[in-house]
């Protein structure tokens, strides 16, 4: 205040005083730093989701967008004859999915990075080895679990040969009993790094007093994990069930490098990321592109994973514990 | 206006720098119109780039740009780019019901004997596969023809003793002196679902019969017809010649099998051949249609058309486009593409000299429609996508012939008017 009345009478067609030209100058570094991402943000992810969202409510010839229909492609994709068994069918696939993974990924994360905090002979190998997976392309990880699977020379097969049970093995991903849970299996091979570096970080976070004293007392190993570790890396598990869950219901590259487009064989492995694709996009065998009905489903799925992603994290927030 | 001027300093710099190569190339440039051509054909690049250079010859003032995409995102971009209002002058198109999506919208110049007179050198189902059923014009000039036929090694058959079957049983026959010699008589697999329609083309076709598909179109017959449901439990039979584990067996397996030479028979389709062959110089192949029930039927292929040639609507330089296209329909192109690319143009009047091809060009003169393509893959559920899983599903032991059948039926008949009385 005090700069105002001092100030000289010649500043007065120009009356900012240092205070305000801070404030000046720090306002504009937040806009300069503010407005691009912001605009880069509306630009590139609020429109497209918009538009996909208004897509939705018209009819469309190829990609010429005909009439209003309201709420006629929700209305198709949930409840129409042709659309919706597919949409259930692979809407259940994504939940086996996700109840599986949430098991075998997560599950097997926390029990490997158990196994890594406790640091045995060789932890410092093993816990790059563990993550190396992650890193590779899911191409790649895919093409090369297709050609362990491989019925005639897959080593996997091979393997089930060469230790004389002959009976056990199959087409894995030609038979609609094992397809999916062989694609389940990939993907936890691929990702499975990720939950045990996370965990082990969880674990490396708990004060070792707390370890030591229940030692101390007599635990055993369950009733240390069960009773201290699992509650105590409670953060980390809210945020890989987060992901895990919206990674489940957008599941699209292993199926897609694996299986094809159609979920083959005959449906038993398709997932809604397939199902919108081939809706939206056509395929080999479809050629009808509708992005009506795509655009529709997209929202569906979007809405989904929105409302359930929130409350599964408020629910496993609640039960993480300050120390 | 500027004509005159752009000629006088074309005949200046023509006569500064008469045989210059640089500066007539620069001259000719002056007033050339450039084209864009879009592809999904990337393997056939110097094909086409050779293609142009023989157009040049005859249109020295036109050049060409050709620009390929991957085949599984060709549509995708192309109609992004035509949405937009862009896109290419010529564009390779598919046919069928892949046409439409892009025709119906307006992106494509309608064709008539008009602006391409050269459509007279075309069969009529070669056109109909170019044609919007919604306005009957015609929006492409058609480039190949493919059958589903069954290819096979004629080493190995000779090697055994075999002869090509003409009769079902002769085939069964056939096929189990082979698995006795140890010999994988079919490469195919079925876990690759589109696999399921082509090998129902190449094997039984002539179970079918010209006749059943008119009965189809026509709504005599549906899909749980004797003809259609006996065919599908004779190919039930003959899957146990299939390769091991055939569920398990996706495309590239299944012919890695047969250019390994570790298989008789491969039933597909007819541009297998050529890809055989690349793979692998040493294979002599023949070919032979599917066979018939019983001796004195008609033995038939399943045959369609891939795609055509098309004029963008929006673009500024159509009568250039039409030019080209025009070429693109002539029997001296025509020739050239059986001949390099080992796929049978549909123009009339060509010469083929590729021996297999020629047998391919002489089975089609039977044939009947590779009929989901054809007919079915306008609307959801796509007659092909029925046909494909209903089928794997029946090979993998998890269904009937009758029950698959009637699927197929469902499916279609929610949209196919002829079946709905």
């Amino acid at each position: 205040m005090g700069f105002i009345r001092r100030s000289s009478p010649k500043a007065r067609p120009m009356p900012v005083s240092p205070k305000q030209a801070r404030t000046l100058k720090h306002r504009s570094w937040v806009a300069f730093l503010v407005v691009p991402p912001v605009v880069f943000m509306s630009l590139f992810v609020v429109y497209p989701i918009l538009s996909a969202f208004a897509y939705a409510f018209y009819e469309w010839r190829g990609l010429a967008r005909g009439e209003f229909v309201g709420l006629a492609n929700f209305k198709e994709v949930l409840l129409g004859a042709t659309m919706a068994p597919t949409v259930w069918n692979a809407f259940l696939h994504n939940v086996y999915a996700l109840v599986a993974l949430m098991i075998i990924q997560n599950g097997g994360g926390f029990f490997l990075a158990w196994l890594l905090y406790k640091e045995p002979f060789g932890f410092r190998f093993h816990r790059v080895a563990v993550f190396v997976p992650v890193v590779l392309s899911t191409i790649i990880v895919g093409f090369l679990w297709k050609l362990f699977l491989n019925p005639n020379f897959g080593i996997i097969n091979q393997a089930i040969y060469s230790i004389g049970l002959d009976s056990w093995a199959k087409p894995w991903l030609g038979d609609s009993s094992t397809a999916l849970g062989a694609l389940i299996l990939a993907n936890a091979w691929h990702f499975v790094g990720f939950p045990t570096l996370v965990y082990l970080a969880g674990m490396q976070r708990i004060p070792s007093e707390i370890i030591e004293a229940a030692r101390l007392d007599g635990t055993t190993e369950w009733q240390l994990l069960k009773n201290i570790v699992w509650p105590l890396v409670a953060p980390s598990t809210t945020i890989l069930f987060t992901l895990l869950f919206i990674g489940a219901f957008n599941w699209f590259e292993i199926p897609y490098v694996m299986v094809g487009l159609d979920g083959s064989p005959f449906g038993s492995t398709d997932v809604l990321g397939l199902v919108f694709y081939r809706t939206a996009f056509g395929n080999q065998s479809a050629s009808i592109q509708n992005f009506g009905l795509g655009s529709a489903l997209a929202t569906l799925i979007f809405l989904f994973i929105v409302v359930f992603a929130s409350m599964l994290t408020l629910w496993l927030r609640r039960r993480e514990i300050q120390f | 206006m500027r004509e005159p001027t752009m000629k006088l300093t074309r005949r200046i710099l023509m006569g500064a720098a008469a045989g210059s190569f640089l500066f007539s190339g620069t001259a000719a440039m002056a007033q050339q119109t450039e084209l864009t051509f879009w592809s999904w054909r990337q393997e056939d690049k110097a094909f086409y780039q050779d293609t142009i250079k023989k157009f040049q010859a005859k249109e020295p003032n036109i050049s060409i740009k050709f620009e390929t995409y991957a085949p599984e995102n060709y549509q995708t971009i192309l109609s992004t780019a035509l949405a937009a209002g862009r896109g290419p002058d010529v564009i390779q198109v598919r046919a069928y019901g892949n046409l439409e999506t892009i025709a119906t919208p307006g992106y494509l110049l309608a064709l008539d004997k008009q602006n391409v007179p050269e459509l007279v050198n075309f069969p009529e189902p070669a056109l109909a596969a170019e044609t919007l059923r919604a306005d009957g014009k015609i929006y492409a000039v058609p480039f190949a023809m493919q059958a589903q036929l069954v290819v096979y090694n004629k080493k190995i058959f000779k090697d055994n003793g075999v002869n090509p079957p003409k009769t079902w049983d002769e085939l069964m026959t056939l096929a189990q002196t082979l698995k006795s010699k140890n010999i994988t008589p079919f490469a195919n697999g079925t876990a690759t679902a589109w696999q399921n329609e082509t090998i129902v083309g190449g094997l039984l076709s002539s179970m079918l019969g010209k006749q059943f598909e008119e009965d189809i179109i026509s709504g005599k017959a549906n899909f749980t017809d004797p003809r259609f449901v006996n065919a599908l439990a004779k190919l039930k039979d003959i899957s146990q010649y299939f390769s091991p584990n055939f569920t398990g067996v996706d495309y590239p397996s299944s012919q890695q099998l047969f250019v390994a030479g570790r298989a008789a028979m491969f039933a597909g389709g007819s541009y297998e051949v050529a890809n055989f062959k690349n793979q692998n110089p040493t294979l002599d192949l023949g070919v032979f249609p599917a066979p018939v029930l019983k001796a004195g039927d008609q033995a038939l292929i399943a045959t369609y058309y891939d795609g055509g040639y098309a004029v963008n609507a929006k673009s500024e330089k159509k009568d250039a486009a039409l030019k080209f296209v025009r070429f693109l329909a002539t029997p001296e192109y025509g020739t050239a593409f059986t001949n390099t690319l080992k796929n049978l143009s549909p123009i009339k009047g060509i010469k083929i000299e590729d021996p297999i091809t020629q047998e391919v060009a002489k089975l089609a003169e039977n044939s009947m429609s590779y009929l989901m393509l054809v007919r079915f893959r306008y609307q959801e559920p796509s007659g092909s996508v029925l046909l494909q899983s209903n089928v794997q599903k029946m090979l993998a032991g998890q269904q009937t012939p009758e029950q698959a059948a009637a699927e197929i039926n469902k499916g279609i008949a929610t949209y196919y008017k002829p079946f709905q009385k």
